[in-house]
């Protein structure tokens, strides 16, 4: 979707304010709401969380601290997954005719659960369609629902620099529409090519597509 | 409005008003979900714990100084990054596919996620604020030179500066340059010259 979120490429959002500090929370809430997010049985996967954030209307989401886009997204998804009703999240209480669930996540599995080597590639029949060198170009798609194709490369071409193999398709599994794995690739693309003649000549940035948003240049 | 102070002889708990405070409103959400048994406090308290104190920087600062005294180390990260740094034990969510790119005296590479904040938790913990923030997100890839500048980084005309947009589950770690003078050091004390940013790549050390 054309939300907010998408931001590469804007002006006027404010100066950047280096940090050194490294601290993950900065109060005892963004700690709760992080560890909560992902111990709720509401997660579903990394990409209907994603999306989630990116359905707070774009004037909220701009405000909101990034821990409160965090509890929003949570919360919506509890609510969206019947975890919890509606009236149970105003009032705090848990309805007393509800049965009481088991948690998923115990303490006890937290650090093999943390440091688990998980994949997001997975393995096809398909061959890739490009090959390192190739010259492709970033379809112009604007699709209303979750993808990771920014609008700053949209029609722009660019270079295939590195093949990662066939990796789930968060334009689907954010859905719930199935993992749809595609192949994924680094895609170069020139500073100038991206920004105009202004740009630098040598400078470029390199973002991982999916083979769905490509075609051959 | 003045509170409704009829004789209570029932709860009415559920009625009231949703607390307006973000604090308040997480507590209230934790003890909700701690009643109906859909999560467990202490599993919690050991994630919150994990992002304190198990991953950050220091992780990756092991990475780099590795590199830096070993070529078949290098080598290896270079390769297959998310090996390399499982042979240190840095694994799991958000260093799935890891991948280190190299700064040099010609190239200077730098690491955004303009659509959300995808980061290398496992050796770089969580990001900081600037990283996640609009004016970060919106500007690397327009102006990297200028948002460099701002950190006090600033690359000859010549240098070709290299942003990733970490646009899917492909996490990048930026491997700094060795600095003059650090001939003699053991990985320990080169390990502590390595910072956060220098891995963002805002930084150069």
């Amino acid at each position: 979707m054309n939300g907010v979120h998408d931001m590469g490429g804007m002006h006027g959002l404010g100066p950047v304010t280096p940090d050194s500090r490294d601290e993950p929370f900065h109060d005892r809430w963004e700690g709760r709401v992080h560890a909560l997010t992902l111990a709720s049985p509401s997660r579903g996967n990394i990409d209907a969380g994603r999306h989630q954030r990116e359905l707070i209307p774009g004037t909220d989401y701009l405000r909101m601290t990034y821990y409160e886009k965090w509890f929003d997204g949570l919360l919506a998804m509890l609510l969206k997954g019947d975890f919890i009703s509606s009236a149970e999240a105003r009032s705090g209480t848990a309805d007393p005719a509800a049965p009481k669930a088991t948690p998923h996540l115990l303490a006890a599995a937290v650090p093999t659960v943390q440091k688990r080597p998980y994949s997001y590639e997975r393995d096809v029949s398909a061959v890739p369609q490009f090959a390192v060198g190739d010259r492709v170009r970033a379809l112009n798609l604007n699709p209303t629902g979750h993808t990771r194709l920014p609008r700053y490369v949209r029609g722009r071409s660019g270079v295939i620099e590195r093949q990662h193999g066939a990796h789930v398709l968060p334009d689907s599994n954010a859905h719930g529409l199935g993992e749809a794995p595609s192949f994924l690739y680094s895609v170069r693309f020139e500073a100038r090519e991206l920004w105009g003649s202004d740009a630098s000549a040598v400078d470029s940035v390199r973002l991982d597509l999916w083979e769905t948003y490509l075609e051959r240049a | 409005m003045a509170h409704d102070h009829h004789d209570h002889d029932h709860h009415h708990d559920h009625e009231q008003e949703p607390p307006s405070d973000i604090a308040l409103r997480v507590k209230a959400l934790e003890s909700l979900l701690v009643e109906k048994g859909l999560v467990d406090p202490a599993a919690l308290d050991a994630i919150v714990d994990y992002y304190e104190h198990r991953v950050g920087p220091r992780n990756g600062a092991r990475v780099v100084a590795r590199a830096w005294t070993d070529p078949a180390y290098r080598q290896r990260l270079l390769q297959d990054a998310t090996a390399a740094i499982a042979e240190l034990d840095f694994t799991g969510r958000q260093g799935e596919h890891m991948v280190a790119v190299e700064n040099g005296p010609d190239v200077h590479n730098v690491v955004v996620c303009t659509l959300c904040s995808c980061y290398p938790w496992p050796v770089l913990g969580l990001p900081p604020v600037w990283y996640k923030s609009a004016p970060y997100r919106s500007r690397v890839v327009i102006d990297p030179r200028g948002v460099l500048a701002e950190f006090g980084t600033v690359l000859p005309d010549e240098t070709e500066v290299r942003v990733w947009d970490s646009t899917a589950e492909v996490r990048y770690l930026v491997i700094p340059e060795r600095p003059p003078g650090t001939e003699g050091m053991t990985e320990s004390e080169l390990a502590e010259q390595v910072t956060r940013d220098g891995m963002i790549g805002t930084a150069r050390l």
